[in-house]
């Protein structure tokens, strides 16, 4: 297990330092898809130029990044790339231990015929060297690690978070969601997974009657708004003002900058109707954090797949989405390869995700650089794009519950007359 | 010998250039009336038709330069014989030999013009013509309906020269009795068969120059024609091209009538916009082309510079030289012309390329100004670029700073970390930085910064900038054209050779006493740079509606789908009974009796 990680771990650290060291750094770095005004190197340069000549980096409109972002990279400036590359090792050593804790609560109270639904310990085995590869090996990861861009620092906040819920550290956990959503305000709605996996781990039935689940809960949710005021008011104190706050949060959910990106927001409001502006604005941001509770009460007893199922509509709903975080939600993928049996549509998805990848380039370059196609272009495929991670992910759900539905079933049902049964939603 | 001179010549040009004249050669060799036996002079006879291209570069003394072309075409036959149809054009175009074929005309002279022709400045010009289009023709005494005639032929001649002429009508034709007497043969004097009109709005461009270069029997592939590029042609204070068709004689007794037609091209460079104020005129600057060749199909080609007012080389020099020298009497003035023949190896020298070179002499004491600025974007594509400044310090040993003031708009995202000064190749840190950076739609960047300019130097300031994506509404009605930057503002106090007057209460006249003089070793002075024009990228404008459907779509399958999946339960699907069968259950179940 662990040479196989290693070799894993040196063909990645290698591509990226050929590519770092390559002219292709300067090109990848600049490419809208996988920098967006968040996240881009150029815009932290420029925040410490700022910081540099005195001026606060808040008071113009280039610099979103948070504070302690400043503070790292002003003294980490020089060994940039070696942060990022960092920061992508330690996510893709989660999957170690969160392997082991997925098997453990997998217990055998299943009908006999399921037994080939149920995983064996051969293939949990070789799942965590999967998951790096899934991470590390990406085209997506290798672009945003070599752009600098600092998703991948958001990503791996995010992995941290995932690591010390399933180790079962309360206050960990609490601490690094509150980083998490401090970086950027959508991972607040992986509080209800994270919420929903320690209670399962401490075997308090969530139910709204008992005091146990209440006594938890609050406990939870102190301390992770504590948390999050700590580090809001530090940043506070490192820079003196509150400047930060409309700069990064209010950024955030008003969307002003209509910068070109693989999402849904710049298209839309570049061409909305001022009257109408601030509505969808709502409607929009809603949207990411609509599917929570609906979500956590059908998944409750499910709190891994609700954490992955949170991560992969952030990435897809929110206002700056860029390659990167799509690598966060796809790196999960391989966890869940019991599912393939189950999906509908993985060709169809996959072949729109291949051939969209590979036209975002091309009609970029049509639009900005020939001339000879218009926004329209590179918008129908973020639309189509959009459209086949929709359809990943609810086929991965739709899968997730089919498995459960046998599980508790049986997987060869059979009609009244004994014929074999079709299974339909409804 | 004449077809090795045929081979060299067509290795310069292109395939479909060489295929139209290895064609027009091989017919005037006669090697197919040879091969059946018709004598030498009769197939002579049967394809005479010369061609001859001729330019006139005249010095004007406003310090502009005309140049005039004229093409000529002589062609043997009779397109108004009754019952012979002509059908084999060689060098005349066979869309103008149709024209005059099919509405009988006689003479046929047609202008196109943009400028106006100043006379007090530049003298007479060769072809005269008026401001936009301008149409006359006499038809053949034989037409019946001639104002029918010349509606047809306006209409074709329109399509000929992609030029809207059908707007000729009665309204605004004549038929002068007096001033347009046949140019050519003919001795009607009938004004019934005479029709004038003129376009004064009718613009000129590029639409209207290539099919005029089409009617020439090289094209514009060789000879004089390739000087003819439209960017430059255009670029001038006058420019007039024409086509001009008339019978005339072939010899001096007159006994046989050929068509002539000529197509004339005169042009004006203006000694400022083309010429960027220097007194010194080449081929390469006023057509940004050389010549390398004659066209193979002229029997004569000609370059005339009029040296009239340049006996002794004195006021300027040619080169290279020529050692054919005419004279002509033109426009009542006897005038003296150095010749360049093209169909001459020798002219081209040994870079087979002709650049005529015309530079006056003792103009370049220009009183250089000590501090001047230029400012310019460079990169491509719409996604960013940079800004560069140029600070010319032209004081020989004085270094002084400067203040430079950029004010920028906020959709242009500048990165001041990107901000570097350079003179003479080295780094030139300013003293002095003040950046504002801009708020989106609310305030632009300001950069305000002290540089100190070393003595006779160039000093540029480059800053890379992103453009940003607007709202719809934020655009202009005209996005295409660009944003406006407004011009930089340098500020300096310039040392001065002459000691200043710092008591401002003395009287003084008002064009000194602007700005106020605290020293007596410096002035005050503002140099403004050019404004810049950027493009944006924009969204398409005609699709509001549009991409809130299809965003709004997307959106709702991610929500449908996750509403069917979290709303809705497996279960097993039980077929339900064929349509009959229901209705039959139904039918039982009222009867009460055992369903089927």
């Amino acid at each position: 297990m662990a040479a196989p990680l290693t070799l894993v771990l040196i063909l990645s650290v290698t591509i990226r330092a050929v590519l770092f060291r390559s002219s292709l750094a300067e090109l990848i770095s600049e490419r809208v898809e996988v920098v967006s005004p968040l996240n881009a190197w150029k815009r932290v340069v420029e925040g410490l130029a700022l910081l540099d000549l005195g001026v606060s980096p808040y008071s113009g409109d280039v610099f979103h990044e948070t504070p302690l972002v400043i503070y790292l990279f002003h003294f980490v400036v020089d060994y940039a790339e070696i942060v990022f590359m960092v920061s992508t090792f330690e996510f893709s050593g989660k999957y170690n231990l969160f392997i082991k804790q997925k098997y453990a609560l997998e217990a055998d109270r299943y009908p006999h015929d399921c037994l080939e639904l149920m995983r064996s310990p051969k293939e949990m085995h070789y799942i965590p060297l999967k998951v790096a590869m899934f991470y590390l090996l990406n085209p997506f990861t290798i672009l945003s690690c070599v752009a600098k861009s600092t998703c991948g620092l958001n990503n791996a906040v995010m992995a941290l978070f995932i690591l010390s819920t399933l180790k079962g550290s309360a206050l960990l956990s609490a601490i690094f969601l509150a980083l998490a959503t401090y970086q950027s305000i959508y991972p607040l709605t992986l509080f209800a997974p994270g919420l929903l996996f320690l209670l399962q781990r401490l075997y308090i039935p969530v139910n709204p009657c008992r005091s146990r689940f209440w006594f938890f809960t609050v406990q939870y949710s102190v301390m992770f708004i504590g948390s999050l005021l700590v580090i809001v008011c530090l940043s506070f104190f490192l820079l003196g003002s509150w400047d930060f706050i409309p700069s990064v949060y209010g950024f955030i959910l008003s969307v002003p900058d209509l910068t070109p990106n693989i999402g849904l927001f710049w298209y839309f409001f570049a061409e909305m109707f001022e009257h109408f502006r601030f509505f969808f604005i709502c409607v929009f941001q809603i949207n990411v954090f609509f599917y929570t509770i609906p979500l956590s009460v059908k998944l409750k007893e499910h709190p891994v797949f609700l954490i992955f199922m949170q991560i992969a509509i952030i990435s897809i709903f929110k206002s700056y989405p860029t390659v990167g975080d799509i690598a966060l939600y796809m790196a999960f993928l391989p966890v869940w390869s019991h599912l393939y049996r189950f999906l509908r549509n993985i060709f169809l998805v996959s072949c729109v995700l291949l051939a969209c990848t590979a036209l975002f380039p091309v009609l970029w370059h049509l639009w900005i650089y020939a001339g000879s196609a218009n926004s329209n272009f590179y918008y129908a495929i973020t639309l189509l794009f959009n459209v086949g991670q929709i359809l990943l992910v609810s086929d991965y759900f739709y899968a997730y519950l089919r498995r459960e539905h046998h599980l508790s079933q049986g997987l060869y049902l059979r009609r009244k007359d004994g014929s074999e049964a079709t299974l339909v939603l409804k | 010998m004449a077809t090795r001179h045929l081979f060299i010549e067509l290795q310069t040009l292109n395939r479909r250039a060489k295929l139209k004249i290895i064609f027009a050669k091989f017919q005037c060799l006669c090697i197919i009336p040879a091969l059946v036996g018709v004598d030498k002079k009769t197939c002579i006879q049967f394809c005479l038709c010369t061609f001859q291209e001729e330019m006139v570069i005249r010095p004007l003394y406003s310090g502009d330069i005309y140049a005039s072309f004229q093409f000529r075409t002589q062609w043997d036959t009779d397109f108004l014989h009754d019952g012979k149809k002509v059908s084999h054009y060689r060098l005349f175009p066979k869309s103008l030999g149709q024209v005059l074929s099919k509405f009988s005309v006689r003479e046929l002279h047609i202008s196109f013009t943009q400028g106006y022709w100043r006379t007090m400045q530049w003298g007479q010009p060769f072809i005269p013509s008026p401001p936009g289009a301008e149409l006359w023709v006499w038809f053949h005494h034989t037409v019946t309906d001639v104002d029918g005639n010349w509606k047809e032929l306006t209409n074709v001649l329109s399509g000929i020269f992609c030029a809207s002429l059908n707007f000729i009508d009665s309204t605004n034709t004549v038929e002068p009795s007096a001033s347009f007497k046949p140019l050519g043969l003919g001795n009607a004097t009938d004004h019934r068969f005479l029709r004038y009109a003129t376009l004064p709005r009718e613009i000129v461009c590029t639409e209207n120059l290539t099919p005029w270069k089409k009617l020439l029997p090289c094209g514009s592939k060789a000879g004089l024609a390739v000087l003819m590029k439209s960017e430059k042609l255009f670029h001038s204070s006058f420019h007039s091209q024409a086509v001009h068709i008339r019978p005339v004689c072939k010899d001096w007794q007159c006994t046989s009538t050929a068509w002539e037609l000529r197509q004339t091209l005169n042009v004006v460079f203006d000694l400022y916009t083309s010429g960027q104020g220097k007194k010194e005129w080449s081929l390469f600057k006023m057509f940004s082309r050389t010549l390398t060749e004659a066209c193979p199909l002229a029997s004569s080609s000609k370059i005339y510079v009029d040296v009239t007012d340049n006996p002794g080389g004195e006021l300027f020099d040619l080169s290279p030289s020529s050692p054919l020298i005419s004279t002509a009497v033109v426009l009542g003035d006897r005038r003296t012309y150095s010749v360049y023949d093209l169909t001459k190896k020798e002219t081209f020298g040994q870079l087979r390329s002709l650049n005529l070179l015309l530079r006056w002499k003792g103009e370049n004491d220009m009183l250089r100004p000590p501090l001047h600025a230029e400012r310019y974007v460079s990169g491509f594509g719409l996604q960013k670029g940079e800004i560069h400044t140029c600070l010319y310090n032209s004081h020989p040993y004085r270094a002084y700073p400067v203040l430079l003031l950029d004010s920028l708009p906020w959709y242009l995202r500048l990165y001041v970390h990107t901000l570097t000064v350079t003179s003479k190749t080295r780094e030139n840190k300013p003293s002095y930085i003040h950046y504002q950076p801009s708020k989106d739609r609310l305030r632009p960047h300001l950069l305000e910064m002290l540089v100190q300019l070393p003595p006779h130097s160039v000093t540029e300031v480059t800053v890379q900038f992103e453009r940003a994506l607007l709202k719809w509404t934020e655009y202009t009605p005209d996005p295409n054209h660009g944003f406006y930057i407004g011009s930089s503002v340098i500020s300096a106090l310039v040392p001065s050779i002459v000691a200043m007057d710092t008591n401002s209460t003395r009287d003084r006249p008002l064009f000194s006493s602007f700005f106020p003089t605290k020293e007596e070793s410096s002035y005050f002075m503002r140099v403004y740079t050019e404004p810049l024009l950027v493009n944006l990228p924009t969204p398409d404008f005609s699709m509001p509606y549009n991409v809130i459907c299809l965003t709004c779509t997307v959106v709702a399958v991610g929500y449908g789908s996750f509403y069917n999946l979290l709303t809705r339960t497996f279960q097993v699907d039980e077929p339900s009974a064929p349509l009959a069968k229901r209705l039959a259950n139904i039918i039982r179940r009222l009867r009460g009796v055992p369903l089927l």
